[in-house]
């Protein structure tokens, strides 16, 4: 049994020591926001903090996090740089299939939270472990550097809010 | 980001649509090697704009909402707007562009409307390009453009009929704003929700007009995705993220060499992992299913698997290509085109390509979960074929289409390996054997190991050039597997073509009198299954044929863009895109520092035109760094600019990736390759600036979603060339090909490729 703190709650999970975060967060307490992407930290879309650090979870033992307070995409936009950052991702547009955009906001905020105004360097170094099969990078470093700035930078970016997001897809 | 004006009348469409009448639609050659014509042989039901037999029954299982004039829109008492997206979404933006066609004439605003999944049906939602339920090929927008507004158009005339017969007056004395009727002259106001039920008793209008392009509001506006909110706060539902009550979770490994069987297991050690559910066979694979993904995944890797190799025991890609070369000569060929005369004199120039097989990689593994019971079979899958996923679980469980219920996901990634129904079947066969709802997810190294890779070809490209070095005759010879064949054989043509092989080489922007393109069929071995892929024949032929076009330039001693220019003559509209994209990177008026160098491609590939320029550099090590690409694009009307930057961006760094990187190799008959570390991609300090500069156009839409994977890898190469002097003929790049000498070799490299080296003999040999 290990007792851990989610996304500002304590859950506790009765599972192997060796499972990965990602499957205790996917397949027992059903945060699904997390995705599977290779299993082996080579594409990031598994990306969660940890304390405040962005850690690939497919390869983090549910043994290894200890106190330390995890969270997640779904709760990342709680923090101020999460919120700015996914209203950044909002407002240029940024994602396609959005499949690994979980992973790409959850490293950009833990960019963005230690580094207040990122050099295109500085993007690389923290975005680089997380891959876009869509091809969303040029709109992903434009995000970030509106996130940082609150400066708009077009041509690559969308007019903020030109149209409230919808109520939400339903499926 | 717009640039001149095109005005094409002949490409304009008509705006007084007969709805009684439906139209060939004609997109010339590029769609028809998509064409699908169902598998009885019979060309299926078109999406239509009016009401279907199927429709009620549709709309019941779908809330039953009071007005319900068509398969895409839903609208209730209470004014909310649903809309059923016919495609499904990949990533492509089709969702957002479907609802802006639709919108638009509907005079409704994107804020007041919800987005649904189609069901799988055929008769209602069937791609008029491709004859089926299908999402693929570049063809969405071309071929719902008209169908999707005239279905907008529908609606939106039984509302103000509904409200204008509620207020005795002529519905042509009414207007509508955000899903409000205004009569005009009395002020009265009446929503959609308040006239949908009137609006579904009245007869269906004959006619109807869509609106003048001066007039849209939503269409050729920067807009939103409709998906981004969802994507964006991690809510939005991808099959893998699918849960059902009492599932458990499985994970499959296939027999490594392809075709290959499994022979026999020992399972003692996985049975003993605790979570372990079950331990499934199937012909040619196991599955070990868990209670959680992780013990699935411990029970699998812990299963003693001995396998029957089978008759691809000794296969290796150097087998395929003597092969592929081999029967480049032997084979016999078979005519795509042929214009005019080979001339009997003039200067040969030869060359030979080489296009690897690709993996598609999607983020999301594939993955489908499945719940199969006497009375049915229930399927949650992100597919772009989910009418074939019906037809195949029916097959295997033997239950009736109707009792296969089959629920549409997003897509996280397609490139066509979502059209492709394989992981589904097996899941079916596995789920079956069950009595619990099973989720089947491959790991990435299952996903790229048993990928339905994109065939590899072996091509001799030739040309006689006149005394100015131009060509006066060209000839290709396309050496390769089909994909159409396995998955479309109808659609072949009657000679045996399969014409995606030569599209965009059989019919080139360039002014060449004769010519003579032909493709020599050559299967691959039983258990090698070749599918589709993004781009798939255009992204194979237009790295030939443009590359070759630059080796022809260089070999008359000219500029490439000049070259280009002279044999663009009598085809303004590419010629425009030429000079444009010339113009923004400032061909000739910026000098280059050396090692760096810039391509030129240019194509006209799924109904669109694109001229793409690279700049590169390649540092004395032979490492390539991507500086800047432009791109000139014309795809006439543009729907929506923020989606068509997108798609151009993310297709030129997808092909970009796959030139750089990838190549799926084959060694005892097993996929080498396995996950991101060997299959490598472009990654974000490896992605340059684009910029897309767009033709306004007034022509009917072109496909978009392959355009940028299609022309980058020739741009590239072209740049390479540039760059070093250095002609690639195969993919992908080879580094060691570009080194400058090999003393650098022996030279740390450096991390800042903007630096100068210094001269090796002030380096410290290591």
């Amino acid at each position: 049994m290990f007792v851990l703190k989610i996304n500002g709650e304590t859950r506790s999970v009765d599972v192997p020591a060796d499972m990965p975060m990602l499957w205790v967060l996917r397949d027992i307490l059903g945060l699904t926001g997390t995705k599977f992407g290779c299993g082996i930290a080579q594409c990031g879309a598994c990306t969660v903090h940890l304390d405040g650090q962005a850690v690939r979870s497919c390869v983090l033992p549910v043994s290894s996090v200890g106190v330390r307070a995890i969270t997640t995409i779904e709760a990342v936009g709680e923090t101020p740089a999460g919120q700015r950052i996914q209203q950044a991702w909002l407002d240029v547009d940024v994602v396609q299939c959005g499949y690994c955009q979980p992973g790409q906001i959850m490293s950009a905020t833990a960019l963005l939270a230690h580094n207040a105004d990122p050099t295109d360097g500085d993007i690389d170094a923290a975005m680089a472990g997380n891959i876009c099969r869509c091809g969303t990078y040029v709109r992903i470093r434009a995000a970030i550097k509106q996130a940082a700035t609150g400066k708009l930078v077009a041509p690559q970016s969308i007019a903020p809010q030109p149209i409230p997001p919808p109520n939400g897809t339903a499926a | 980001m717009s640039a001149g004006v095109g005005v094409h009348p002949e490409d304009m469409d008509s705006r007084d649509v007969d709805l009684g009448r439906r139209a060939a639609l004609r997109f010339g050659g590029l769609t028809l090697a998509f064409l699908w014509t169902g598998v009885s042989g019979n060309v299926s039901a078109a999406m239509n704009a009016r009401r279907q037999p199927d429709d009620a029954a549709a709309a019941l299982a779908d809330g039953n909402p009071p007005f319900a004039p068509n398969a895409f829109i839903r609208i209730h008492a209470d004014g909310a707007v649903r809309l059923v997206m016919p495609n499904v979404e990949m990533g492509q933006g089709i969702y957002t562009g479907a609802c802006m066609l639709l919108a638009e004439e509907l005079d409704v605003g994107m804020d007041q409307i919800t987005v649904e999944h189609a069901p799988p049906d055929e008769s209602l939602y069937s791609m008029p390009l491709l004859g089926g339920q299908i999402t693929g090929g570049s063809t969405s927008t071309r071929g719902q453009w008209q169908v999707l507004r005239e279905a907008g158009a529908v609606a939106r005339s039984l509302l103000v009929a509904a409200a204008a017969q509620r207020w005795g007056v002529d519905p042509a004395g009414c207007s509508v704003s955000r899903g409000v009727i205004v009569h005009t002259a009395s002020k009265r106001t009446l929503t959609y929700g308040a006239v949908a039920r009137a609006a579904a008793a009245l007869p269906e209008p004959g006619k109807v007009s869509l609106k003048d392009p001066q007039a849209f509001a939503l269409i050729g506006k920067r807009l939103r995705r409709v998906d981004s909110a969802d994507k964006v706060s991690g809510a939005a539902q991808f099959g893998i993220d699918v849960k059902v009550p009492g599932m458990k979770i499985a994970t499959v490994k296939a027999c490594p060499t392809l075709g290959g069987r499994v022979r026999g297991i020992d399972d003692r050690r996985t049975r003993a992992i605790p979570g372990v559910v079950a331990v499934l066979q199937l012909d040619g694979a196991v599955a070990v299913v868990g209670e959680h993904f992780w013990a699935a995944k411990r029970g699998l890797d812990a299963l003693d698997i001995a396998w029957d190799h089978g008759d691809n025991a000794d296969l290796s890609t150097a087998l395929l290509w003597q092969g592929l070369a081999d029967h480049s000569s032997v084979g016999k060929p078979i005519v795509a085109r042929a214009v005019g005369e080979k001339p009997v004199d003039g200067k040969v120039l030869n060359a030979v390509y080489r296009s690897p097989m690709l993996a598609h990689a999607t983020m999301e593994p594939l993955n489908a979960t499945v719940w199969v019971t006497a009375e049915k079979c229930e399927i949650w899958v992100g597919t772009q074929v989910p009418t074939r996923c019906v037809g195949i679980a029916a097959k295997i469980t033997g239950l009736p289409e109707s009792k296969i219920v089959l629920h549409n996901q997003f897509l996280g990634g397609g490139f066509g390996r979502r059209l492709e129904s394989d992981s589904v079947e097996q899941a079916v066969n596995l789920a079956k054997q069950v009595n619990y709802p099973l989720k089947v997810i491959w790991t990435r190294e299952e996903d790229i190991r048993h990928d339905i890779v994109r065939p590899m070809y072996y091509d001799r490209i030739s040309a006689i050039v006149d005394g100015s070095g131009l060509p006066v005759w060209y000839s290709y010879r396309v050496t390769g597997a089909t994909v159409l064949a396995r998955w479309a054989p109808l659609a072949m043509g009657k000679n045996g073509l399969d014409d995606d092989t030569v599209e965009c080489a059989a019919e080139l922007p360039y002014d060449i009198p004769n010519l003579d393109v032909e493709w020599v069929r050559r299967d691959m071995p039983e258990g090698v299954v070749v599918g589709w892929w993004r781009g798939v024949g255009p992204t194979h032929n237009l790295f030939v044929v443009e590359s070759f076009m630059d080796e022809l330039a260089h070999a008359a001693g000219q500029d490439p863009l000049d070259y280009r220019r002279r044999l663009l003559k009598k085809n303004p509209r590419s010629l425009a895109l030429l000079e444009l994209a010339a113009e923004k990177i400032g061909w000739h008026s910026t000098s280059l520092p050396p090692r760096v160098g810039r391509g030129i491609a240019l194509g006209e590939p799924f109904g669109s035109r694109v001229c793409v320029i690279v700049e590169a550099a390649v540092s004395a090590q032979g490492e390539v760094r991507l500086r800047r690409v432009v791109a000139a694009l014309d795809c006439g009307i543009i729907i929506n600019p923020s989606s068509v930057e997108a798609q151009i961006q993310g297709g030129l760094l997808f092909g970009l990736s796959a030139a750089l990187y990838s190549g799926i190799t084959l060694a005892n008959g097993a996929i080498e390759q396995s996950n991101f570390h060997d299959y490598r991609n472009l990654r974000i300090n490896e992605a340059p600036t684009i910029e897309l500069y767009c033709i306004d156009s007034t022509a009917k839409p072109g496909g978009l979603g392959e355009v940028g994977t299609a022309i980058a890898a020739p741009a590239l190469a072209n740049a390479l060339f540039a760059a070093t002097g250095v002609r690639l003929r195969s993919l992908p790049v080879d580094r060691n090909l570009l080194v400058q000498d090999t003393a650098v070799l022996k030279q740390v490299v450096g991390e800042n490729h903007e630096q100068p080296m210094p001269p090796a003999a002030s380096q410290t040999a290591t």
